[in-house]
């Protein structure tokens, strides 16, 4: 866990630095651009701050110490404000979707792959083999993409956004909850597809391979009642990937979520990393990049966590 | 052939040895010998055979790798050949009878565009206009190409018969460019990139994964953990951040090469599970430990003996991996950081779908999107057939 993350941090440090030129050059041509000049002193002391001139992991190691003793990851020279001023509502949002999208998956894939399994050929299983492998297939811009043409063409007005204009900028209140509750079907669809036909598939294979178990007709010679006896046994047992998969889904997911967001303009990371990649702002974009994956990380381990609690196999070895 | 000679030949090609007899099946033998002394691959054939749908998506894989590679004699038009007098063009149907006073004949034609003022926003729209006709014919003579680089002629496919007339089967996008055309052509970039990432991604995880999968211990863990590492990083902001540390001065065929090794940097952890995996559960199988006995190197029995026995799985998991890398680079392309234009692939034709409101006057800019979906799903459920076929013994 504490190696992974200072690897993240590793890799993102090597990102911010992976274009030509540094902070500071591209600093003061950009405030040169726009007609203000520089004055020696400040530029010293973004020098000192940075560690620019120095080597790397000096560098690297103001960066990560700024970091760890006062949450500063830096400055955004395009926005001219400190980076962690932009980045947690964004951070947030970005994990509230995948979240949503996390249980959206779930709740659809639940139902359904539990169907396919004990339906196995029949059409509806064959029907949903057949979704979940369009969903895999249709890149999820592209989703994204036709969702919005068919939301202007048929309903007149863009689906972009988490909001509508009236809450953007209103604080938070039961209605705009509401409202982002509005909007917030769009990319969960969009973004679940292709992990529900994972998730369905899986889960039809694992219940396959408990429902001809000894135990279940065991259990059926007994006497059970059929829905009684599949949620109780196989299901349980067959539950364990839903959990473990969070593992890859989240990634995926929050992977999804970036393009996504860029696609229908959501007020997420997507967007601002994308545009801070463009316009090569680096400490913004590496802060980005960091936080994405090390949240995602954290979401790993908390899944491990929910396994542990779920599988008693699992908790006692 | 006597009973005891069968039984001995159907016993040796239990275990998957390279060493298997050729299958010569007599007609005198029941179906179950047949299967008794068929070859490992034989019986992978027969196994792949039955699944109807990966055989449908085999032919089609063929057919667009096919396309990707006759891209300029198929192609009516050059990717980059514009008018500016059919700009958003809608797409024109291809027909085959033409109607005439004494009933319909067969004729080969697309109809002429005429242009529509929108009276309200006074907008220059152009329609099908079902009253001209453009005669078109196969094999026809059009501009100027160099087939792969190497000769030049000028046939094409399909063209209308009088060169320099309009013909938009899937429309023109904004330029006034063939959309079929460019599609066709995004085929050859879009496909290889899948191709040659996989290979890269391949190279890697055979190394990595057989290190790890054969020597186990310490460097298996380090491996292993590395690939936990690249797998618990979100792909899309990593790719982003390396692809747009490609500075834009580059020229094409480097950008090409950079993102394939981007794309290949996490698509290869995949693999080397794959092959640690067979590597694993290899080492202690009986003809592995008869070829150490035997006195073969290292190197001899992992490539004589072992690679073979796991190179049905290794198939399997590229055809998987392909349609991930084709939709990697898409994404990428779409955001415009990976490949740009003039370089043509579906990702940077779909940028053209960006704008909501082009697309809402042109939906058929759609169609390479179209072209990623049907391949896409053609190599998953080949891919998937594959597999299924890649353990025949089950």
């Amino acid at each position: 866990m504490i190696p992974t993350i200072i690897a993240i941090s590793i890799v993102s440090f090597v990102i911010i630095q992976l274009p030509p030129g540094d902070y500071l050059t591209s600093l003061v041509s950009g405030m040169a651009a726009q007609g203000e000049t520089v004055d020696r002193a400040s530029l010293k002391a973004l020098e000192e701050r940075y560690g620019l001139g120095q080597p790397l992991y000096i560098q690297y190691w103001l960066w990560v110490k700024g970091i760890i003793t006062k949450g500063d990851f830096g400055d955004s020279f395009e926005w001219n404000l400190p980076v962690n001023k932009l980045i947690w509502d964004r951070l947030g949002l970005t994990f509230l979707l995948s979240l949503s999208t996390l249980i959206f998956i779930w709740i659809v894939s639940f139902p359904i792959g539990i169907y396919s399994a004990i339906r196995k050929y029949s059409v509806g299983d064959y029907i949903a083999t057949f979704i979940g492998f369009i969903g895999l297939a249709i890149p999820n811009f592209l989703m994204a993409l036709v969702l919005m043409y068919i939301g202007f063409k048929y309903f007149g007005h863009s689906v972009g956004g988490l909001f509508s204009p009236e809450y953007i900028d209103a604080p938070w209140s039961l209605a705009k909850v509401g409202d982002l509750m509005n909007h917030l079907w769009i990319p969960m669809v969009v973004l679940g597809t292709a992990g529900t036909a994972g998730l369905i598939r899986i889960m039809r294979a694992n219940l396959l391979d408990e429902l001809y178990r000894p135990y279940v007709v065991t259990a059926r010679a007994k006497g059970m009642a059929e829905w009684r006896l599949l949620l109780k046994y196989p299901v349980r047992v067959a539950l364990n990937p839903f959990i473990s998969t969070v593992g890859w889904v989240l990634p995926t997911l929050v992977s999804g979520a970036t393009i996504t967001a860029i696609v229908l303009s959501l007020p997420t990371t997507g967007p601002l990393l994308f545009k801070a990649l463009l316009s090569q702002d680096m400490y913004l974009a590496g802060s980005f990049i960091m936080m994405l994956s090390i949240l995602t990380v954290i979401g790993t381990l908390i899944s491990d966590i929910l396994l542990a609690w779920l599988d008693p196999r699992i908790r006692l070895k | 052939m006597s009973d005891d000679a069968k039984r001995f030949s159907g016993l040796s090609v239990k275990r998957p040895s390279p060493g298997a007899p050729p299958a010569t099946p007599e007609p005198s033998l029941e179906p179950e010998s047949r299967v008794q002394v068929a070859s490992q691959w034989q019986l992978m054939w027969w196994k792949f055979r039955k699944h109807k749908l990966a055989l449908v998506s085999l032919i089609i894989v063929i057919l667009v790798y096919l396309i990707g590679l006759f891209a300029e004699f198929l192609a009516p038009q050059l990717p980059g050949s514009y008018s500016a007098r059919h700009t958003y063009a809608p797409p024109q149907p291809l027909r085959f009878v033409e109607r005439t006073d004494n009933g319909w004949r067969p004729a080969l034609f697309v109809n002429g565009y005429k242009v529509e003022v929108d009276p309200v926003a006074l907008r220059r729209t152009f329609v099908v206009d079902p009253e001209s006709k453009i005669p078109v014919r196969f094999f026809v003579k059009g501009e100027t190409y160099k087939m792969w680089n190497l000769f030049e002629t000028d046939r094409h496919l399909i063209g209308p018969v009088k060169s320099g007339e309009p013909m938009f089967l899937l429309g023109a996008d904004r330029l006034g460019r063939d959309v079929l055309s460019r599609t066709i052509y995004g085929t050859r970039i879009s496909m290889s990139i899948g191709l040659v990432g996989v290979a890269l991604s391949l190279i890697l995880g055979i190394i990595l994964g057989g290190i790890s999968g054969y020597y186990g211990g310490a460097i298996d863990n380090l491996i292993q953990r590395i690939i936990e590492f690249l797998r618990s990083i979100p792909t899309i902001p990593l790719w982003m951040g390396l692809a747009a540390a490609i500075p834009l001065t580059w020229p094409p065929l480097r950008v090409y090469f950079m993102i394939t090794v981007i794309l290949s940097l996490i698509g290869w952890t995949d693999l080397a599970r794959v092959v640690r995996g067979r590597f694993f559960s290899l080492k202690t199988e009986d003809f592995v430990t008869a070829a150490r006995l035997d006195g073969a190197s290292e190197i001899g029995i992992i490539l004589r003996h072992m690679v073979p026995s796991f190179m049905s799985h290794i198939i399997a998991s590229i055809t998987l991996a392909i349609p991930a890398m084709i939709l990697s680079e898409t994404a990428l392309s779409f955001l415009g950081i990976g490949l740009r234009p003039p370089v043509v692939s579906w990702g940077v034709l779909l940028q053209e779908a960006q704008n909501i409101r082009s697309v809402a006057t042109a939906p058929w800019l759609f169609w390479p999107g179209a072209a990623v979906v049907i391949t896409v799903l053609a190599l998953n459920f080949l891919g998937d057939g594959l597999r299924d076929a890649a353990d025949p013994y089950e």
